[in-house]
């Protein structure tokens, strides 16, 4: 399964940490798959973030494939 | 579903069966396929689909007796189709099919007596089955009978180049006259034997002809088979042919040593199953060729070609959206979901299939076999959940609103104030609750007003687990209501929902119910403002009472004892459709359930009435002016009311919640020991509240969401506007709410959620933080 990286930058930083948010792959599953995907997360604590065209785009058409394997 | 209940059920959808015409034609000819091509202009595609079946096209258009034309299904609209003249005119018009490469010879050899139909017949079918063939003919012509007819009608010429053509590959002798003696000879050096004498030879082979198996034209002796006018009930050039036909299957399969009996039933006329409606069909004549000696010219064959109706059945799909969305009908359906439920590795296409039928039966009522679609997907998605295959999405959303309304937020069972039994229990049903709890109030004071002991269940009926496949939650909410009931002391149930209505009458028979409009009808209606006269109405039956016709008459008789006029849609009672409500299909195919909506409000330009809080909700989100029963007594500004759009999933939770609060408070002078949710308030533009609605996210995710941050700090800011995102999965989903802060709670900017998970979470703040 591939996810689209993201391209542009993102206006957010980790509110906790106060630090930028960085680019990485990260792993994200679903009903027992689990895939490395390029997202922008806190570099010091870790939280992921998971952008809305992201959730509602491609994400979608891998849940419902891996809802019908 | 085994094998043979999916034998069963694909046996009772018949569009798949032949048109009458073809049916009636002994070798089978594809009338309608050849007529399709005609219409389409395609006169040389129409001869070659023609020619499959009847190999000598110009003789037989202009002598055929045409069984098919007795039945064509046009009779009854204007008159039969001119079946043979078409045929005339695909070989006249169509050209000839470039000959077909053989199949290498497979070394049998084969005897053909007789150059009539028959026996030419026979002889072509076998050469093309890659057999030598020779045939014998008494006479100095092949033909037979066929130079008995008048030359204007079948002129020699055609007679003879056609025969010539069709018989190019087989061994024809003519003046060789075959006598019974010379069988036993010609037994040695042929594998097999054709007779295909006419009558007057007939006498000779009497003793191997009187023995004929009708099914297999099999003579008593091994190898020899005999068909023709010699052995014909009642002769006729279509069924000479059908018996050479016939003859040169039992012979292509007696030199492969196959059964000769297998599997031939329907191998020559029958009667079909299909069913075809006439219902639009406008009736015409047929056409007449301006020089009937000619037959018909191109453009007069197109035309006559156009008034066949290409008889086929598709009764549920014409009427079923569902049905229609898929590209197909319920005989490939079943194979589908079949399929589906045996995959043990791969892709589940039809997972969409099985859980986008409303379940609503109409297929059903129309079909002319009685096959109902609504079990078949309701048992594939209990076995789907059993095999745990049923997509998580597909019906979670429901199954967590049924379980919000049996909740304590929601769910109450009281008996009337003061009383120490029930006669009656209101059970409104979850979704009036959640679309107009203000009418359940009014309802419970009338009721307790007109009829003794009325004790008010307010919970969910358990519909949403049944149609979700979930049987273990459906057992669960049942024996819920049986314990409130108990509880209760029993009673007629009143019932406002014909939902519920269903589900009981299914699933506790043994509960007594009745339906609210009934109870209308019988004890008197609530006090209610005079109506605007006149006012007319088309009622919309909800699918759940299809076959309840008493409540259908009760709704109908409120709303004529209320002066309204009542407008009857082209669909109703039985065969009313269901609104997409049904089987849960608004949520596991939402685009379809929009197209469901639409067809429906299209029916009639009336604004509509409907007994079913639902029904009423999604037409009026389409647009399309609606009104609850209820309304008429409870609203003064109907035209307002008729274009309320349904309340959002947040808002019906909170009118559940409020129904309840309410009752107890105001009836049984009681506060809810049960908190409701700490509410913080939560302020939403009318965009922000639609969009997250259409994304089925609750008021209450997003608080949750917004609680975890409070408690965690993990969150994002954007130090250029200030606002914060932020994500939390109380259960399967992520929901992820952009916010920000407002004096007194929270401004809701947006909000999304996935499925997937994030495998890794934050690192825990650090004390010292
Ligand atoms: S209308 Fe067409 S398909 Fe139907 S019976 Fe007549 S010829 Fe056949
Ligand atoms: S109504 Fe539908 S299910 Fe019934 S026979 Fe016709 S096509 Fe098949
Ligand atoms: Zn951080």
């Amino acid at each position: 399964m591939s996810m689209p990286s993201p391209t542009t930058a993102v206006p957010w930083i980790c509110s906790r940490c106060g630090a930028p948010l960085t680019l990485g792959k990260i792993e994200i599953a679903y009903l027992g798959s689990a895939f490395p995907v390029e997202l922008w997360h806190c570099r010091d604590c870790g939280l992921v973030l998971i952008p809305e065209d992201l959730a509602l785009g491609r994400m979608v058409e891998v849940e419902k494939m891996l809802e019908d394997k | 579903m085994d094998q043979k209940e999916l034998r069963e059920l694909e046996s009772q959808c018949i569009q798949e069966h032949a048109p009458p015409c073809t049916a009636a034609c002994p070798l089978h000819v594809d009338v309608r396929g050849v007529l399709a091509a005609l219409v389409d202009e395609s006169f040389d595609a129409a001869r070659q689909i023609l020619v499959k079946r009847l190999p000598f096209p110009g003789i037989i258009g202009r002598i055929c007796e045409q069984p098919c034309r007795g039945v064509c299904n046009r009779k009854d609209a204007g008159e039969a189709l001119e079946i043979a003249a078409l045929e005339r005119a695909c070989a006249t018009f169509g050209a000839l099919a470039s000959p077909t490469r053989r199949i290498p010879a497979r070394g049998k050899r084969v005897a053909v007596i007789g150059g009539g139909l028959s026996g030419a017949m026979t002889a072509l079918q076998l050469t093309r089955k890659a057999h030598s063939v020779t045939l014998f003919e008494a006479t100095e012509r092949l033909g037979g009978v066929l130079w008995s007819t008048p030359e204007e009608l079948l002129p020699r010429e055609v007679l003879v180049a056609e025969l010539e053509l069709a018989l190019r590959d087989v061994d024809v002798r003519l003046q060789h006259p075959v006598a019974a003696m010379d069988l036993k000879t010609l037994r040695t050096e042929y594998d097999a034997i054709y007779l295909g004498v006419g009558r007057s030879a007939a006498g000779d082979f009497d003793a191997l002809l009187v023995k004929v198996d009708p099914v297999t034209l099999a003579t008593p002796e091994a190898g020899i088979f005999a068909g023709g006018r010699a052995i014909a009930e009642t002769s006729s050039f279509i069924g000479s042919l059908g018996s050479g036909h016939r003859a040169a299957i039992s012979i292509d399969r007696y030199l492969q040593k196959a059964s000769l009996t297998a599997s031939r039933e329907n191998e020559g006329a029958y009667a079909t199953r299909l069913f075809t409606s006439l219902e639009g069909v406008t009736p015409a004549p047929a056409a007449i060729p301006a020089n009937p000696a000619l037959g018909y010219t191109r453009t007069e064959a197109v035309a006559e070609a156009r008034r066949c109706i290409q008889c086929e059945c598709m009764e549920c799909v014409k009427v079923c959206s569902y049905l229609q969305h898929f590209g197909s009908y319920p005989k490939q359906y079943l194979r589908q979901i079949y399929n589906n439920l045996s995959i043990v590795m791969g892709e589940r296409h039809f997972n969409i299939l099985i859980n986008s039928c409303s379940l609503c039966g109409l297929c059903g009522e129309v079909c002319p076999e009685g096959l109902n679609m609504a079990p078949v997907c309701r048992d594939a998605r209990q076995l789907m959940v059993a095999q745990k295959r049923m997509p998580p999405s597909a019906h979670d959303f429901a199954l967590r609103d049924m379980a919000f309304s049996n909740s304590p937020l929601a769910a109450l069972a009281r008996q009337a104030p003061g009383a120490q039994r029930c006669d009656y229990v209101f059970f409104p049903g979850c979704q009036l609750d959640a679309s107009a709890p203000e009418h359940v109030v009014q309802v419970y004071d009338h009721l307790r007003k007109t009829l003794p002991n009325v004790g008010l269940l307010l919970r969910c009926c358990g519909a949403p687990a049944d149609w979700a496949g979930r049987h273990d939650l459906f057992e669960e909410s049942i024996a819920g209501f049986r314990a409130d009931y108990v509880a209760l002391g029993g009673g007629t149930v009143i019932l406002a929902c014909s939902t519920c209505y269903q589900m009981f009458k299914t699933h506790l028979p043994d509960v007594p119910v009745i339906s609210l409009w009934e109870i209308f009808d019988a004890h008197g209606l609530p006090e209610h403002p005079s109506l605007p006269t006149p006012l007319a109405l088309a009622i919309h039956d909800p699918c759940t009472t299809r076959y309840e016709r008493d409540v259908q008459d009760s709704a109908r008789s409120v709303l004529h004892t209320l002066g309204c006029e009542i407008e009857e849609l082209p669909f109703n009672r039985e065969r009313t459709e269901c609104c997409s409500y049904g089987g849960l299909m608004w949520l596991a195919n939402r685009t379809l359930a929009e197209t469901v909506v639409r067809r429906r409000i299209a029916e009639h330009p009336a604004d509509y009435v409907t007994y079913c809080a639902m029904c009423r909700d999604f037409f009026a989100d389409q647009g399309k002016p609606a009104l609850h029963l209820l309304d008429l007594f409870y609203e003064r500004d109907l035209p307002t009311r008729a274009t309320r759009p349904s309340p959002r999933f947040s808002q019906r939770h909170d009118n559940r919640a409020w129904l309840k609060r309410s009752l107890l408070a105001n009836i049984w002078e009681e506060t809810m020991s049960e908190a409701h949710v700490a509410a913080i308030p939560l302020h939403l533009s009318e965009i922000a509240a639609t969009r997250i609605d259409r994304r089925l996210i609750l008021e209450e995710d997003i608080r949750k969401v917004i609680g975890y941050v409070e408690s965690t700090g993990n969150c994002f800011r954007n130090p250029d506007n200030g606002h914060f995102l932020a994500y939390y999965k109380p259960a399967n989903v992520t929901y992820w709410v952009e916010y920000s802060s407002a004096e007194d709670g929270y401004t809701i900017h947006n909000a999304y959620s996935h499925r997937m998970e994030i495998v890794v979470q934050p690192k825990a703040q650090e004390a010292s933080v």
